[in-house]
């Protein structure tokens, strides 16, 4: 490769780009994602009882999503701003034909049949945020009451239709993926305040609304002994095996807890709970680390886009990231109720990996195109 | 206020979004710090805690395997069913001493002294919590020799499971299948949560394609256990739902018959219900007995069953596919007399031989002297070959093979077990298709004559031949063969029948041309020169056949077919298709019998012993 010193420091000069950047990716982000899914097929090994086709078949995934994200990578911010809103609708038409003709799977409506199945609901966790940012690029900020009623609009009625199939803890996350837009842009204090105090006026609502089988989980969070072998059977088999993983864990494929199958949804939703049973606190808690180390990475991201759109995009989805990490080891540790959140990049399933993977190529795709001289 | 178009503060508004930023980087490490906390909760100061319940008292969720349904005869006489069987496990980490368990084991007689190797190396594999299995067939004798000391074996113990087994043995293999352990490629297939706990799946016949009704849906237990990891409680979470009674339509002394009719020989019997299609025997011998599938067997039992010269493990009834011989005599009658290429008055005689016009090449007929003057009564009734090969002159290959098909030669029939084999029909067409080159898909006149004996291309199945005679005997209505009559829930008692299914009827078909073939089957057994008198003499009933004798071999041209000369697995294969009683037929059957020589001696007192059997019940 050349060394041109002149053309440092004054603007991108080709000659001075390393390969990464050729290809619009981001080192650190990039190292990050492929240590964590990494360590991700290595535990699933041991999550599926030693299963080598599942572990397989989850490689080919985490192949596919890796693809997914370098595809990402390489589409400008501003063509992703100018087709946000298209996306957007495209997304919620499939909603729509979902809940109308959708196929079930495990008692909900999620999947729509195109040649192949897919969720709808896993482009809205892009397109939502992306519409919310591409909406507030162009007004002054932070926004006024009439954007705002728009973006609550916006993101209320993908979220609506997401948790009528049912899926709740989806359509939560994608309302939070919007709602950090909304925040970050600025949103005045006393306007989220007030929006906490309804709320929590309207969780009683929300109560009456919910289906027997989420109600349970939230009864069970807050008492898992009072039904030790139902509803309450996986929160405190997966206690036992975080607990009695202690410090250093039982070792790779020891678990009593997991390789015995006592801890149910073992390779999915609880794959946290083998970690911490094989693995230990110290484990844990180098996972954890690399999580801060990818979210911290996407907000630095955020943080030196030259746009309102990237900015906003790039730290909504940082944050939608941190969030499924936080909602889902603070389920399986019992700290929230069990909603269906996969470990981002760890748990075995394939369309949330290709969706995540993808995200992480807009974030890089930000980071690349960004202007990099002052004005 | 609203107003769309009011100038970004670009800086102001940097501003503010770095602020907001810097909360969602407290939050996200507030909330990091509380799974953490948590964590450190659970891992460091209740370790103890959980740490004694993950190997003390276990709850544990167990699968409950439905019990495998039962294969019964049309009678409810049970084919195959399930018996208890003890084996003894030892979870590794859950015994203090392994080396002086195994010792005391030794000792008691417990184990077997010659897998002791084996069994070290089993222990030394496994994963230390997971039980292994130290002998799989404990008789009743060791279980209650075990029983007395198990309070000093903390980690060994006793657990019974369903093992598959077939009372009456080798009877009725080919049909029942047999089962087998689980194996990788079948968990490919099924739904591996509904085979959690099973141990064993249908490999072949009515057990593999019954396998889903057969197994029932898994069932699930929560069963709490001591630091010993034996069981001290369970509570039922959701039974397991029990698989489904098939009931074939099988008779098991039919059945038998037809097997000991067959002992020591290699052929097939197959006995069909006209009127609702149901097999009522199908025998194929020689056989096996699949309880060694199911209880397991050793390499060399296997591979010696393989290998058999005499194949006993294939079900020659729907699999083996022989020239048909004669036996498709009636059939060529029938099609000749119904497209006037005959008449019921029409003499040949017969010299023993035929040739073709302009050639010397003579075609012999089984009868060297000839059988003289013929009409086609007679020809059918002694068998001559010559009018024969005379008819397929006047009818020709293509037309033949019309007739033959309009009675599901060459077709699948569906039979409910694998292995069924579609035969062959030649003609012109098919021959076309079925060579490359183009000197071979010439059809030749020869292969005419030849065609008309059921010799040359032409094969068939013993079930599809009974199924030619149960159309004959039904007028050519076609009624598909089946083995299954019902499914019954074991618990409701709920039955659900399989319906008779009519296959497309063999058409129209001149009244004329159907009585005089079927009196001239019914002349093959009971007029004095049918090829069959001895066999059909001093029956009750009315009874039409029609003898085979199929050649394995081909003879030179000015060779005499020698009987004692010729290795005995290049004989003639004996066939005989018959049915009775002729005015409402009850029974269709046809019988081969490989390298028995002849049909009308040995096949046909075989189709005699199971129709009289059958019409006298």
């Amino acid at each position: 490769m050349f060394q041109d010193t002149t053309a440092m420091g004054r603007e991108q000069a080709p000659a001075t780009q390393n390969w990464l950047q050729r290809m619009h990716l981001d080192g650190p982000l990039l190292a990050g994602v492929l240590l964590i899914a990494a360590f991700g097929l290595f535990v699933l090994y041991s999550a599926t009882g030693q299963n080598d086709r599942q572990t397989f078949s989850q490689a080919i995934r985490l192949g596919v999503a890796v693809v997914a994200m370098l595809i990402m990578a390489q589409v400008p911010p501003n063509f992703m701003r100018r087709y946000a809103g298209a996306a957007y609708a495209v997304g919620l038409g499939f909603l729509l034909v979902v809940l109308i003709a959708g196929s079930t799977s495990k008692g909900a409506q999620r999947w729509v049949d195109i040649g192949f199945r897919f969720q709808p609901s896993e482009i809205m966790k892009i397109a939502v945020p992306m519409a919310c940012a591409a909406y507030l690029h162009y007004r002054p900020l932070p926004p006024q009451l009439v954007p705002l009623v728009i973006l609550i609009c916006l993101i209320a009625m993908p979220a609506a239709l997401i948790a009528r199939q049912p899926d709740l803890g989806t359509a939560i996350l994608i309302a939070a993926s919007g709602g950090i837009v909304v925040l970050l842009a600025g949103l005045r204090f006393r306007v989220i305040f007030s929006g906490l105090v309804l709320l929590g006026a309207g969780l009683p609502l929300l109560w009456q609304n919910m289906h027997d089988y989420q109600r349970q989980r939230v009864l069970t969070m807050i008492n898992p002994q009072s039904d030790p072998l139902g509803a309450g059977y996986n929160i405190i088999q997966s206690k036992i095996a975080i607990g009695s993983g202690g410090l250093f864990g039982k070792g790779w494929t020891n678990g009593s807890q997991g390789q015995l199958e006592y801890l149910p949804e073992r390779s999915t939703d609880f794959i946290f709970a083998v970690i911490g049973e094989e693995f230990g606190l110290l484990g844990l808690i180098s996972l954890l680390l690399a999580y801060l180390f990818v979210i911290g990475r996407g907000l630095f991201i955020a943080s030196q886009a030259t746009d309102t759109f990237s900015r906003l995009l790039a730290g909504s989805l940082s944050l939608t990231f941190f969030l499924y990490v936080l909602v889902n080891t603070a389920m399986v540790t019992g700290l929230l109720p069990v909603v269906g959140v996969p470990l981002p990049l760890i748990s075995y399933g394939g369309t949330s990996m290709v969706t995540l993977m993808g995200a992480f190529g807009i974030l890089m795709a930000i980071h690349t195109n960004r202007r990099l001289l002052p004005r | 206020m609203a107003n769309l178009q009011a100038i970004k503060d670009t800086a102001t508004e940097q501003r503010l979004f770095f602020n907001r930023l810097l909360l969602a980087v407290l939050c996200v490490v507030v909330g990091t710090a509380a799974v953490a906390a948590r964590l450190t909760q659970l891992q460091v100061f209740e370790h103890e805690t959980y740490s004694d319940l993950a190997r003390g008292n276990r709850i544990r969720l167990e699968a409950a395997p439905p019990t495998r349904g039962l294969i019964l005869d049309r009678n409810g006489n049970v084919l195959a069913q399930n018996l208890p069987a003890y084996q003894l496990e030892m979870i590794p980490e859950q015994v203090t001493d392994i080396e002086e368990t195994l010792a005391r084991l030794f000792a008691l007689g417990l184990l077997d002294a010659e897998q002791e190797e084996n069994l070290r190396d089993r222990i030394r594999r496994s994963a230390s919590f997971k039980p292994v299995t130290l002998r799989s067939r404990m008789d009743d004798d060791a279980v209650a020799r075990f029983a007395l000391q198990r309070p000093y074996f903390p980690g060994v113990d006793i657990r019974a499971r369903l093992v598959r087994d077939y009372p009456h043995g080798a009877t009725a293999a080919h049909i029942l299948g047999y089962v087998g352990g689980l194996s990788e490629s079948d968990l490919r297939r099924v739904d591996n949560a509904n085979y959690a706990g099973t141990t064993q799946i249908g490999k072949t016949g009515i057990e593999a394609t019954y396998e889903s009704e057969l197994h029932g849906s898994v069932g699930h237990r929560e069963v709490v256990t001591n630091a010993d990891g034996r069981a001290l409680d369970f509570q039922t979470r959701d039974e397991p739902q029990p698989g489904m009674h098939v009931y074939l339509t099988i008779d098991l002394e039919l059945q038998r018959l037809a097997e000991k009719a067959l002992e020591g020989r290699r052929g097939a019997i197959v006995a069909i219900e006209p009127s609702t299609g149901e097999v009522l025997a199908m025998a194929s011998a020689p056989t096996f007995d699949p309880n060694g599938f199911a209880r397991g067997m050793d390499s060399d039992t296997f591979r010696a069953l393989q290998e058999n010269l005499d194949r006993p493990l294939f079900n020659r009834a729907v699999s083996g596919g022989y020239p048909p011989g004669s036996t498709i005599k009636p059939l060529l009658a029938l099609g000749a007399l119904d497209s006037g290429r005959t008449s019921v008055n029409r003499v040949i005689n017969c010299e023993g031989h035929f040739s073709l016009p302009g050639s010397t090449h003579r075609y012999r007929d089984w009868k060297p002297e000839g059988h003289g003057l013929v009409d086609l009564t007679q020809a059918i009734a002694q068998s001559c070959d010559v009018y024969f090969y005379q008819l397929a002159q006047d009818m020709d290959i293509d037309l033949m093979h019309e007739y033959l098909v309009r009675f599901g030669l060459g077709e699948n029939l569906g039979i409910e077990i694998p292995g069924e084999k579609a035969g062959l029909v030649p003609s012109r067409a098919w021959k076309r298709e079925r060579f490359r080159r183009r000197a071979d898909q010439v059809w030749f006149p020869g292969e005419t004559v030849i065609a008309s004996i059921g010799q040359g291309y032409m094969t068939a199945t013993p079930l599809q031949l009974a199924h030619m005679t149960a159309t004959i005997a039904n007028l050519g209505v076609r009624v598909r063969p089946r083995l299954t009559h019902r499914l019954e829930d074991p618990l409701t008692r709920d039955t659900t029948a399989r319906e008779p299914e009519l296959l497309p009827a063999v058409g129209n078909i001149d009244a004329n041309a159907w009585q005089h073939t079927i009196e001239a089957m019914r002349a093959v057994l009971q007029s004095p020169q049918g090829s069959a008198f001895a066999t059909g003499s001093g029956v009750d009933y009315t009874f039409a056949g029609k003898s085979g004798t199929a050649q394995v071999f081909s003879v030179a041209q000015e060779d005499k077919y020698d009987e004692l000369e010729l290795d005995e697995r290049l004989k003639d294969h004996a066939l005989f298709v018959a049915f009775a009683p002729i005015e409402s037929p009850e029974i269709a059957i046809s019988v081969i019998v490989e390298n028995a020589e002849s049909g009308s001696g040995v096949a046909a007192p075989i189709a005699r012993q199971l129709a009289d059997h059958w019409l006298s019940r």
